[in-house]
């Protein structure tokens, strides 16, 4: 079992969790991920890791509800515990060599984004933090993406914060005013990264995607979170998650992320009712 | 005086009809009369061909002697100096190439049911005669094992017989490898894999599950930074093979390991269960082996009509006899000589939006017939001209094969594997590295239950041998 040692809500569906996983800790890079299990009858969800400190031996989580086992891990509480806990797992992210990079996120996906962007700022690295939400009110992390970045440039969609703007105009704006970057890094929703990657490919500029699939056991075994790589299929557990931009089948990969829609969207209303009899 | 009737009592079975709806053991074991009347037919042969013909050396004549007394404790006590899991292996080796293979009662008629007496025998002792296990007094000496399938199941238990502090360490959340992930419920209960690993804790061998060797730490640091003196990898062979055909990447193609995993370790069959899977109308599989017929009974069992594809004829099929005969009674289509080129999708052209776009829509596949032998052995399948057909329907499970995962090789420094990516190890499953010992699947590619178990226990020995001297 692993303790949840501190819990802290970042926006109405947006949540943090600091887990003690010292084994996980240890080794964990920015750009790996975990798989847990909420409880014993539980499925194997992967998150990304999204902060980590060594010496207090914990992993920071952080995740949306978007279904039956977000929703039964978001009522856990600080004090509970989640019974498994696996990784890390996956490639860790390339940072050597990188002068100028662009890291931008979009929605739940800038938690994931801010581990690769404080790494690269910790190294010298100049880092343009692109950050894209729906409006004001899911804005989260907002401190600490100040702190690992050199230029933080927010956009909602209905510009009820920063400017309004996508993060693919925004990205635009700042490659048109001469920004020269030697990479450009993106996580968040399936679609918004292939958008980025459509723009980045016409001014040339080496993309890295971070994808997140369907996985079951997350060390190669199952290939259920496989993906078209230029062609060439790879598994996102071990190959992965980050992958070339310019190469990654996005429109399959988002049916394919599709898969298990209706048995989600039904377990997560089942899921929904349980909890609000449990609080009659 | 032998009981000379030609044939083995049948295994009592759950009717085909009924069991092709539950995942509830198929085969249901000898009574306790059964047992004995099979235990006398055994003509207890001075050469004793049965026992070279097992992976571990069981003492089957003295074993089966014990039966035929009644005195089943005894038997079990003869069965485990060799074997970890006559339980487990009772219920999956492939007897009718191994210990039956070799009985001098097949020559003229069938052989004596040696597979069908050891699981009784097991069983038997499971239900009746184990008490709690022991724990020896330590002995001082700290070995990791990794991987909780066979292989590493039996080093763990072999070594912390001996008093060794042994750590297992398992990368799912669940310790039994391919005996809780693969092997579904109606071949092998999860129950009686639950049962040797409680044994081994017993024992006193620690379980740590959650821990990816090779991520969470390496095997140059169990050695240097956590004192294990010696290393067993039983990591196996998790690695699943797809075709490189049109269409694999399709929603509804799995490979055997998803299908079976779902099903199997997250209980996805079970009404309410978190884990999803498709509940299909018509599915295809994909080769011929025991995993195919396992993924194709789970199919069967979640409602749908299954086809096995398979290239060779049936004589070639991989397979236990036993196992396609079971797909059959319970209504797997067999489709040999077949060999898919294509899997079809779904496309709505007016509807991009349409869910059921980038769904499997059906299977293209040729005709083959069979023609000279090929490096196997085998005659090689050859395409028969223009005999292209299509199957049509919503899902397909590849179960091609599987190969080492390649973690662990990727991760330690001069530990030499094959080019397939098979770790090489010397007759006592030492590897290039000192004192890193490997066996099972991890080492052979896969294979089966018995030759894993085999190499844990060789693995087991010499491990003793090197660290007691």
């Amino acid at each position: 079992m692993y303790r949840i040692v501190k819990k802290r809500v970042l926006n109405p569906t947006v949540s943090l969790m600091e887990i003690e996983a010292p084994a996980v800790a240890r080794k964990a890079e920015p750009g790996q991920f975990i798989i847990l299990r909420v409880d014993e009858e539980g499925e194997r969800i992967p998150l990304t890791i999204a902060d980590f400190d060594r010496e207090k031996g914990t992993v920071t989580i952080i995740y949306q509800v978007v279904g039956a086992t977000t929703e039964k891990l978001n009522h856990k509480e600080q004090g509970g515990f989640l019974q498994d806990f696996v990784g890390p797992l996956g490639r860790a992210t390339e940072t050597e060599g990188l002068k100028r990079v662009a890291v931008v996120g979009g929605g739940v996906g800038t938690a994931i984004a801010y581990p690769v962007a404080k790494k690269l700022h910790d190294v010298g690295c100049h880092v343009d933090l692109i950050v894209g939400f729906r409006s004001k009110d899911l804005v989260i992390l907002e401190e600490e993406f100040k702190a690992a970045s050199t230029n933080l440039i927010i956009g909602t969609d209905d510009g009820s914060y920063g400017k309004k703007a996508l993060v693919t105009d925004l990205l635009r704006e700042q490659i048109e005013a001469g920004a020269k970057y030697d990479r450009v890094i993106t996580i968040g929703p399936v679609i918004m990264m292939k958008f980025v990657c459509e723009l980045t490919k016409k001014y040339d500029i080496p993309t890295v995607v971070s994808m997140n699939p369907i996985m079951i056991d997350g060390t190669g075994m199952c290939g259920g979170c496989r993906l078209s790589v230029g062609g060439e299929t790879k598994f996102a557990c071990v190959d992965g998650p980050e992958f070339d931009g310019h190469k990654v089948d996005f429109d399959e990969a988002m049916a394919r992320g599709a898969m298990y829609k209706d048995f989600e969207r039904h377990a997560y209303e089942e899921a929904c009712n349980l909890f609000q009899q449990e609080v009659k | 005086m032998a009981n000379m009737r030609p044939d083995k009592n049948p295994m009592p079975h759950q009717d085909p009809q009924v069991r092709a709806c539950n995942f509830n053991e198929v085969a249901l074991g000898y009574t306790r009369e059964q047992a004995i009347d099979e235990a006398q037919r055994c003509l207890n042969c001075k050469h004793r061909p049965c026992v070279s013909g097992c992976p571990v050396q069981i003492n089957i004549p003295e074993f089966i002697a014990k039966v035929a007394e009644g005195d089943f404790e005894g038997a079990y006590q003869i069965i485990s100096r060799d074997s970890a899991l006559p339980a487990v292996c009772g219920r999956v080796c492939p007897q009718e190439s191994q210990c039956e293979a070799k009985c001098v009662r097949g020559i003229k008629a069938e052989p004596v049911g040696i597979g069908r007496l050891e699981r009784f025998v097991a069983d038997w002792h499971n239900a009746n005669a184990a008490g709690k296990a022991v724990a020896p007094a330590p002995n001082g000496h700290k070995v990791a094992v990794i991987g909780s399938g066979p292989a590493g199941l039996t080093c763990a238990g072999d070594l912390a017989k001996k008093g060794y502090e042994v750590t297992v360490f398992e990368a799912l959340h669940l310790a039994g490898g391919v005996l809780v992930y693969g092997i579904p419920e109606f071949r092998l209960p999860k129950s009686i894999v639950q049962k040797e690993v409680d044994t081994l804790k017993e024992l006193g061998v620690k379980v740590e599950t959650n821990m990816v060797i090779g991520r969470a730490i390496t095997i140059d640091e169990l050695k240097e930074e956590f004192g294990f003196e010696a290393v067993f990898i039983g990591s196996g062979a998790g690695l699943p093979k797809f075709m490189n055909i049109p269409g694999e990447n399709l929603k509804g193609v799995y490979s055997a390991n998803e299908f079976l995993t779902r099903i199997n370790l997250m209980k996805a069959y079970k009404d309410g269960a978190d884990t999803p899977i498709q509940h299909s109308t018509r599915v295809a599989v994909v080769g011929g082996g025991n995993v195919a017929m396992d993924a194709a009974r789970c199919a069967k069992r979640l409602g749908a009509e299954v086809y096995i594809v398979y290239r060779r004829s049936e004589a070639e099929l991989p397979a236990r006899a036993e196992e396609v005969e079971h797909a059959k009674e319970e209504g797997i289509i067999f489709k040999t000589l077949t060999n898919p080129t294509e899997i079809l999708g779904y496309h709505n052209p007016d509807d991009p939006r349409d869910p059921r776009n980038g769904s499997v829509a059906g299977i293209r596949c040729v005709e083959m017939t069979l023609g000279e032998p090929d490096a196997s052995g085998r005659r090689r399948p050859i395409v028969k001209a223009g005999s292209e057909f299509d199957i049509e329907l919503d899902c397909v499970i590849m179960a091609l094969g599987t190969s080492p995962n390649p973690l662990i090789k990727s991760t330690t420094k001069g530990l030499d594997t094959e080019k397939w990516g098979g770790i090489i190890a010397d007759e006592n499953g030492l590897t290039s590295r000192e004192n890193v010992y490997a066996g099972g699947d991890a080492v052979t590619g896969a294979a089966t239950v018995i030759l894993a178990m085999g190499a844990g226990k060789t693995a087991a020995r010499a491990i003793d041998e090197t660290l007691s001297k």
